[in-house]
């Protein structure tokens, strides 16, 4: 609007037509020029089918080996040098292995005071029947401090790569590619019905007899998540989070960690230090019996069980 | 049981050789599983039963499944495909 011009001569200056650009109140070309919807481009079946015909013969005629002679020789080239370097690397290393020394021999470079302290007082000293567990959990409890910290930092990593807002996977669930699997199957669940139990209690078995017979923290909670797996596949995710959700599972590892920490610390700081702990070995053979490794034992059964459900459930859903 | 210990390995061979040649994805996770199944077994035979029991859980079960997801996230198991056009088409 202007003050100086009356209205109908300040329409005809550029000024107006500008500003009434700028505002946008009139569509240049509304009323302008002559406008209809556009049809859409339907191209019939065949003629589609035909072109991509078409682009895939030229295709071939441009990769035709036998007209492009320098990709002909390249490829054959390519193939033969495949071959030629995987027979070399076969060799070097049945080379390498030949010059090992033969297993068993008393002057292997392996027999030293290290695996023979292991072995003669490792039953005394770490109060375990299988002395690997001895071996990993006591003696090199700091090494699988670390391993069980790569598997916390993997999952964080994981998650947060992976992990979707819990409204949009509220809203995802029609769209996502479960929607295609069978739902409910009765072979599944029966299986499951029955499977399930015996996993979890043969995961624990392992895990709580780690100390006494082969296994350990490690294969145990692998068989767990393997068993929780198998139960999320078999009956859905709303019924797995009625007893592990994201809030259990969080408590589960941070707690398992801290704990594995503090025991660690504790075992290493009185033994660095030449302190007697308190932790007692107990009798060799008893449930409970082998100083820490029972409950680092638990620890780290609780963190891989944790990773592994967490990894298939990330995946597969984007959360947990 | 050096005879099957022998067996063992030659399908370990088998296996590994046929994982690169086979065409299908689906095919090769499958004989990747077998392969983690025979090296269980061979730990066995080699007196170390703990890393059986992880080799078994992790190699065969775990990590095959989650090849599965992740196969299935992108869409490489071709008869999933055929049922979800299928469907497609019934809805229609």
């Amino acid at each position: 609007m202007s003050k100086l011009k009356p209205q109908k001569e300040y329409e005809k200056t550029s000024a107006f037509r500008f500003f009434r650009w700028l505002s946008g109140t009139k569509d240049p070309y509304v009323g302008e020029v002559e406008m209809h919807a556009q049809e859409e481009n339907l191209l019939p079946e065949e003629t589609i089918i035909e072109r991509m015909r078409e682009a895939q013969m030229r295709r071939d005629k441009v990769y035709d080996d036998e007209l492009n002679k320098p990709a002909h020789l390249f490829h054959k080239g390519y193939v033969i040098m495949a071959v030629i370097f995987c027979m070399a690397l076969v060799a070097v290393l049945l080379i390498t292995v030949s010059y090992l020394p033969p297993s068993g021999n008393a002057a292997n470079p392996v027999n030293n005071v290290v695996s023979k302290r292991y072995i003669e007082s490792g039953l005394q000293e770490t109060g375990a029947l299988n002395t690997v567990a001895g071996m990993i959990l006591t003696y090199r409890a700091f090494d699988t401090f670390g391993e069980t910290n790569v598997l916390f930092i993997a999952t964080c990593c994981v998650m947060i790569l992976l992990m979707v807002d819990d409204a949009i996977l509220k809203k995802q669930v029609l769209l996502n590619d479960r929607r295609f699997e069978p739902k409910n199957d009765a072979i599944l669940q029966g299986t499951a019905f029955i499977l399930c139990p015996i996993i979890f209690i043969f995961g624990i078995y392992i895990i709580l007899n780690g100390h006494l017979s082969p296994g350990g923290g490690f294969s145990g909670g692998a068989i767990m998540g393997s068993g929780l797996i198998l139960y999320v596949s078999a009956f859905g995710f709303k019924k797995t989070q009625r007893f592990f959700d994201e809030h259990i599972y969080k408590i589960a590892k941070i707690t398992a960690l801290c704990m594995y920490g503090l025991i660690g610390t504790y075992f290493y700081m009185t033994g660095a230090n030449g302190i007697e702990n308190h932790i007692p070995l107990g009798i060799p053979g008893h449930i409970l019996s082998g100083g820490i490794i029972l409950p680092i034992d638990i620890c780290v059964g609780l963190e891989v069980a944790c990773t592994m459900y967490a990894f298939y459930a990330l995946f597969r859903r984007g959360g947990l | 049981m050096t005879a099957f210990q022998c067996i063992l390995m030659g399908f370990l061979i088998v296996c590994a050789v046929s994982v690169s040649f086979s065409k299908n994805l689906l095919n090769s996770i499958l004989i990747y599983m077998s392969y983690s199944l025979i090296m269980s077994i061979l730990w066995v035979c080699l007196e170390s039963p703990d890393l059986a029991i992880t080799e078994a859980a992790v190699g065969a079960g775990v990590t095959s499944i989650l090849f599965f997801a992740t196969l299935k996230k992108i869409h490489a198991i071709r008869i999933e495909k055929d049922k979800q056009s299928e469907e497609g088409t019934q809805s229609e």
